[in-house]
């Protein structure tokens, strides 16, 4: 199994949908076929369309905001007292959080086959928030998935899909989050999709999704590698790109530019959620070791019992509380050019704490597990090494849990 | 390759008449009941599909989710569901039985063991919901080898060219999908227009059987029989929980509710 190079990996896969011949593919009901192949023609046209990609840089500046500001955690670095700590505020985006580029990318699609409907799930709802955004934006009728214990965590964001004038949908079935959410969601496509639209909402899915949304989330490295460039002047000779992984969508756009260099070069880490650290469950797939086996279309590392039963997750970020792992990943995994490792709920929160200790940022949950790593790690690291960690998400929505957990000061 | 499957069409076609598929999950709601039930409706049935439960079903409505998350609940594990064929099977009167699930299932216990013990236990067929043509060819030929049959589904997505691609690789039985739906939906599409893209089915290959399923209820199972076979899920499954609720016997429930379905089409 091998990367290859001058090749995005998006379009690495093989004819039927694999990376590395295993991870990823097709695994969907007949009915999905069609509206999946419809939407690959779609995609392979207009990725190489001039005219579609203006389009989109067009909303990604004027409505998303691009760049994203790059800047240098200076009280931070000198706290931890190793490599330079810089964070991609990506959180800056219209709607706070990177799940806006993909939204809007699939919105411009649906409008292109003539959908009038879009629909889409959601686990911390910022995917839901940011689908109902573009949808509304771009005049479509959306629906949103999400478990109905997400919707009890995450009531910000519920209430902002909601005020978007989406349908916000409550999964009751299974563990009644985001896996159950993805499910329903497609369940829905499977009886709508003459005139619905369906957005994944991360690197997962059947094929088509997982490049749609990779290639999407790719503005985050495109920006950044312009930004170091601008501050270093050239590609830092020790850079380390720290991001949390649910099912990978930031962390895959925050790397894409880069994959190409040598990894002693440009070193990727993927932060998965180690779940609470008295309990065994967790939604780290990569980082214990779990087996491959199929979700929501895809073959992928996927928590699961010895029967394929998928296993129940256990995560305070809603965002990264997935079993399975985008094939990307997988495929970056198995060919050693991206380390994963998890953070516990706890390694999360005392993160969270030391940086808005130190500096006027405020990551959400999920990204606060890569800060856990890379402040750890970043200690034995060398003066001019660069770490920068994808802040990928606004703590606006997590108020209800912080305030549990951490007390009032700390929302 | 023989295979009973082929026999219960044979016998419904003397019959003049549609065979009658029959579906309900292995465990729901308990590993013995499940039996019984498979027993009890072997009477008025042709082929019986057992339900692998699994617990990330993409394409069943609540009816069958319900069924199967009660199954699992209860414990049932792969190996019941063999238990289960394999105890039906001594049944004097047993049909033939499709198992139907999802394919993570059958790609964790392995497809080369999967089909050594469908086949020890005697399972005829399978349906697997999430492993599409061409993905399922070299699946296909290994089922063959077995003499079991892997059963295509076919839906009013699927554009010509496909259809005549799938159905060439395809063994004796289809099935088609009625209408753009999980199981279990309202029938949303007229008899008339399911009854044409079916015979369009049927003309590229007459001698395949082809079973209609999706939205077949006993309201509306008449106005297919002209279909090799006519499939019934999601209306034994809710007979079963509403059976529970009512705190009646589910075997005597869905006996009796095959029964009706199999007199309408008489």
């Amino acid at each position: 199994m091998k990367l290859k190079k001058g090749i995005p990996l998006i379009d690495q896969g093989n004819k039927l949908g694999f990376w590395g011949g295993k991870f990823g593919g097709n695994f969907v009901p007949e009915t999905l076929k069609k509206p999946i192949e419809d939407l690959e023609i779609l995609f392979n046209k207009l990725k190489k369309d001039k005219k579609f990609i203006s389009e989109r840089d067009k909303y990604f500046k004027n409505w998303i905001g691009t760049p994203t500001r790059f800047i240098k955690l200076e009280n931070l670095t000198k706290y931890v007292g190793g490599a330079q700590i810089w964070s991609k505020v990506v959180s800056d985006a219209n709607g706070g959080a990177h799940k806006i580029y993909n939204a809007t990318v699939h919105c411009l699609l649906a409008k292109r086959s003539g959908k009038k409907i879009i629909c889409g799930d959601t686990g911390a709802g910022y995917a839901g928030k940011m689908l109902s955004m573009a949808a509304k934006k771009f005049g479509l009728k959306c629906k949103i998935f999400m478990g109905a214990k997400d919707i009890e965590r995450q009531q910000p964001n519920v209430r902002a899909m909601k005020k978007n004038g989406a349908e916000v949908v409550p999964v009751y079935s299974g563990s009644q989050t985001l896996v159950d959410a993805v499910s329903e969601c497609m369940r829905f496509w499977v009886a709508n999709c003459d005139t619905t639209a369906m957005c994944v909402g991360s690197t997962v899915g059947p094929a088509i999704f997982v490049r749609i949304c990779g290639w999407s989330t790719s503005q985050i490295s495109r920006e950044l590698k312009f930004q170091l460039i601008n501050e270093f002047g050239s590609i830092p000779k020790k850079l380390k790109l720290y991001n949390c992984v649910g099912g990978g969508s930031s962390s895959f756009g925050f790397w894409n530019e880069f994959m190409d260099y040598d990894k002693k070069q440009c070193e990727f880490i993927g932060v998965e959620a180690g779940g609470p650290k008295k309990s065994k469950k967790h939604a780290a797939p990569l980082t214990y070791g779990s087996k491959i086996g199929i979700l929501h279309g895809a073959a992928q590392y996927v928590n699961q019992n010895s029967d394929g039963q998928i296993e129940e997750t256990e995560s305070i970020s809603a965002g990264l509380d997935y079993p399975g792992i985008s094939p990307l990943h997988c495929f970056l995994k198995d060919t050693k050019r991206a380390r994963y490792t998890a953070a516990s709920d706890e390694d999360a929160l005392s993160a969270y704490k030391l940086v808005t200790k130190y500096e006027k940022l405020r990551p959400s949950l999920e990204p606060s597990h890569a800060f856990s790593v890379a402040i750890k790690e970043a200690k034995k690291m060398s003066k001019n090494t660069i770490v920068v960690v994808n802040s990928c998400g606004d703590a606006y929505k997590d108020k209800k849990i912080l305030k549990k957990r951490l007390g009032k000061k700390y929302v | 390759m023989f295979n009973p499957i082929d026999l219960a069409f044979k016998k419904a076609k003397e019959e003049n008449r549609p065979a009658l598929l029959t579906y309900t999950v292995a465990g729901d709601n308990t590993k013995k009941k499940s039996l019984v039930i498979l027993n009890a409706v072997s009477k008025y049935a042709d082929i019986l599909e057992l339900g692998v439960p699994h617990n990330t079903p993409v394409a069943d409505g609540s009816q069958i989710q319900t069924s199967a998350y009660r199954a699992i609940k209860n414990g049932i594990k792969i190996e019941d569901v063999f238990w289960i064929v394999k105890r039906y099977k001594k049944n004097k009167n047993s049909k033939p039985i499709i198992l139907m699930g999802y394919y993570n299932m059958i790609f964790q216990y392995g497809q080369k063991k999967f089909l050594e013990k469908c086949k020890k236990v005697g399972v005829n067929g399978l349906i697997i919901v999430d492993f599409p043509w061409p993905e399922n060819k070299s699946f296909t030929k290994k089922c063959k080898r077995k003499s079991i049959y892997l059963i295509q589904l076919l839906s009013p997505t699927t554009s010509k060219e496909r259809l005549k691609k799938i159905i060439k690789d395809s063994h004796p039985m289809n099935y088609f999908i009625s209408m753009l739906s999980t199981t279990g939906g309202k029938l949303k599409v007229s008899p008339k227009k399911i009854m044409l893209n079916y015979s369009k089915i049927k003309k590229i290959n007459p001698k395949k059987n082809v079973v209609i399923g999706f939205g077949i209820t006993e309201k509306s199972i008449k106005s297919l029989n002209k279909a090799d076979g006519l499939v019934v899920g999601s209306a034994i499954c809710k007979e079963i929980t509403n059976s529970i609720q009512k705190r009646q016997n589910p075997v005597t429930n869905v006996a009796n509710l095959v029964k009706k379905l199999k007199n309408k089409i008489l």
